[in-house]
């Protein structure tokens, strides 16, 4: 064991000297490693961000809360017309639906319009107003900061009061307290009653925090268009009952829209299931396509590798002759080889991810990234894996060289 | 000589070497049998094309014989592959080139270390017969000098010394003075002659008469054939 460990020793430091020996060759075959590891790692650390992004907009909507609408998530396919052409959802339904069911915890119906919101001179535009329910903690997971949500009664009473998304309070009311105080929206009045902890944006586009949200009979009254429709979240008791609570909310919702056993289902019970089998597919996709066409890069600057390696051997025939005369294996001819181009490799492979890693960080500002240890440790073990492959050809020739014809090259 | 006191270190019975030139096959060595004792001082002779080469590389264990028994020091090594050749030269050849064959990114202790690594002797007994083999020569002030800082003649004690240190059945010197002037070539001839004196088997390769008459037995090949085999009985003095 210990004079492997020697011979590995001896290896590494003729890979050193070799690589010293030749600076701008060594630089110039490296790049084309540190251009492979650089893009590879970037498109992992895109990959890796998109990931992150989506499962953290995912814990928006919870595992165990189904989402009842007209139109499904998730692929429509030719069906487009169908669904547009299905009666909405109505408030009725989600009544029944709290009424009918036992597997349900909460029910909670909303419904969202874009609306300007207005304090005193201050004005925010394009806020999403929610008309719902009280039972939005319950069903969303989402947290009120300070302040309090409306209850039952102020939601059944339609009663003027709000709670705002921290982005709508930090506009509005930068240096005071909201609570109590009374805010325009859409022109209506509103007293402001609670803040919601910041949430952030869902799958990076739509920010939660730049929501009103008003009890669902104001809202009916001031913002509704005559045909809309709306969704109804119900909370399950349990995620391992998920799949009864969606049959029983099924026939609870044909009964209550007076669907005949013939009929199709004219409602769309979803869940985040869906939206993770959707994006699994896509992001699938994206990730295999771009990795492989970052991975050519890497394979042509193996192939550089591979090239520079066959002029080394070629280059230091005599020093291979010298060895094998005084006693170097092949097996050690061999290893020295492969450990100088997986050095060269290396290298590449951590000058590569030297670069990636702020790059990717000014990526992070338009489109979500990470590089975790992992993506790093990785991208190193497939710089040495890349040099080892690409090095063995050029080795297994000089192990093979003979030592009597070597010795006699100039 | 008598048999019973010396022991055999090379025995060569019936060895031949052919090479396919084109469709002509060339007989390198053509049926050789010879034998050198321990503590034998030989120089094989010849001139160019005589075969001296070849046989060089055989006894060296860097090729093969077309036909023939090789033993060396008890050991068949006729039909020995690559790797266990390599092991053989590691242990029981020293080798001395006429270009020295130094590895020029190396110093001269590493240069000498080098057949102790490949023989997987670890690092403090490696360090401490490589310092012994060096200054065997003389060249312990030079020990951190690469081969391109020193002398022809100080290049060629760093290659003796990378012969001797693992203390092998022969030292096998392939015209060691052919890139030296005289004087050093004289040097390095007394240095084989010491060496010699302490009891080592040398084999010498050369066309040089000069230089074999150091040795205590001439061997001269012509064709492949060994045309003559004789002690020499003026062996120069050098004072």
């Amino acid at each position: 064991m210990k004079f492997i460990f020697d011979e590995f020793k001896e290896g590494m430091r003729i890979a050193f000297a070799a690589i010293r020996a030749n600076k701008m060759r060594s630089v110039l075959t490296t790049l084309g490693i540190i251009i492979g590891i650089l893009s590879v790692t970037l498109m992992g650390t895109a990959i890796e961000g998109l990931d992150r992004a989506f499962n953290e907009s995912l814990a928006s909507l919870g595992p165990d809360v189904l989402y009842i609408q007209k139109w499904p998530w998730g692929d429509r396919g030719d069906d487009w017309w169908k669904y547009r052409n299905r009666r909405e959802v109505k408030i009725q339904q989600a009544k029944d639906i709290e009424k009918y069911s036992e597997l349900a915890q909460a029910v909670n119906p909303a419904i969202g319009e874009i609306r300007n919101v207005k304090y005193g001179q201050k004005l925010v535009e394009n806020v999403t107003v929610v008309g719902t329910g009280a039972a939005l903690l319950e069903t969303s997971g989402a947290t009120i900061a300070f302040g309090r949500f409306f209850t039952r009664f102020e939601t059944d009473g339609g009663r003027p009061v709000c709670a705002i998304g921290s982005e709508v309070a930090a506009n509005l009311f930068p240096n005071e307290n909201p609570i109590g105080k009374t805010i325009k929206v859409g022109g209506y009045a509103y007293q402001v009653l609670g803040v919601f902890e910041k949430q952030g944006s869902f799958l990076g586009e739509q920010s939660l925090d730049n929501r009103v949200y008003v009890p669902i009979y104001r809202f009916f009254k001031e913002f509704m268009s005559r045909r809309g429709g709306i969704s109804i979240m119900v909370k399950a008791k349990s995620v391992e009952e998920m799949d009864n609570t969606i049959e029983e909310i099924r026939g609870i919702m044909r009964k209550s829209r007076r669907l005949s056993p013939k009929d199709e289902d004219d409602f769309a019970i979803n869940q985040q299931e869906i939206i993770v089998q959707t994006f699994n597919q896509i992001g699938g996709v994206i990730a295999a396509v771009g990795l492989f066409i970052t991975g050519m890069s890497l394979f042509v600057g193996g192939i550089g590798i591979m090239n520079i390696m066959f002029v080394s051997v070629t280059e230091r025939t005599k020093e291979i002759g010298i060895r094998k005369a005084i006693g170097a294996p092949r097996r050690t001819i061999l290893l020295q080889f492969l450990i100088e181009s997986a050095a060269l490799c290396l290298i590449g492979g951590i000058v590569g991810i030297i670069i990636a890693f702020p790059l990717s960080l000014i990526i992070d500002t338009f489109l979500p990234t990470a590089m975790p240890l992992s993506i790093i440790l990785i991208a190193l073990f497939i710089s040495v894996f890349v040099g080892v492959i690409s090095g063995f050809l050029p080795a297994f020739r000089a192990s093979r060289l003979n030592p009597v014809d070597s010795l006699r090259y100039e | 000589m008598d048999e019973g006191i010396m022991s055999t270190i090379i025995k060569f019975k019936n060895i031949t070497k052919v090479y396919q030139v084109g469709d002509e096959q060339v007989h390198a060595l053509d049926g050789i049998s010879m034998q050198i004792q321990k503590n034998e001082y030989v120089a094989i002779m010849g001139p160019s094309g005589s075969g001296k080469s070849t046989m060089m590389n055989i006894v060296g264990c860097l090729d093969t014989p077309t036909s023939g028994l090789y033993e060396l020091n008890g050991t068949n090594v006729s039909d020995m592959d690559d790797d266990d050749l390599a092991k053989i030269r590691n242990k029981e050849i020293g080798f001395v080139f006429q270009t020295f064959n130094l590895l020029a990114r190396s110093d001269v202790l590493h240069n000498v270390e080098l057949p102790l690594i490949y023989g997987g002797i670890g690092s403090a007994e490696r360090r401490k017969l490589a310092r012994a083999a060096i200054e065997r020569v003389g060249l312990t002030d030079r020990i951190h000098h690469k081969p391109n800082e020193l002398s022809g003649g100080q290049r060629q004690r760093v290659a003796v010394a990378r012969a001797l240190v693992t203390q092998p059945a022969i030292l096998l010197a392939d015209e060691p003075t052919g890139n030296l002037d005289t004087k050093t070539g004289d040097e390095i001839m007394m240095l084989f002659d010491t060496l010699h004196k302490e009891g080592n088997t040398i084999i010498l390769v050369t066309h040089e008469e000069d230089i074999a008459i150091h040795a205590h037995r001439r061997v001269r090949l012509r064709d492949g054939k060994i045309e003559n085999d004789e002690m020499v009985k003026n062996r120069r003095i050098i004072k």
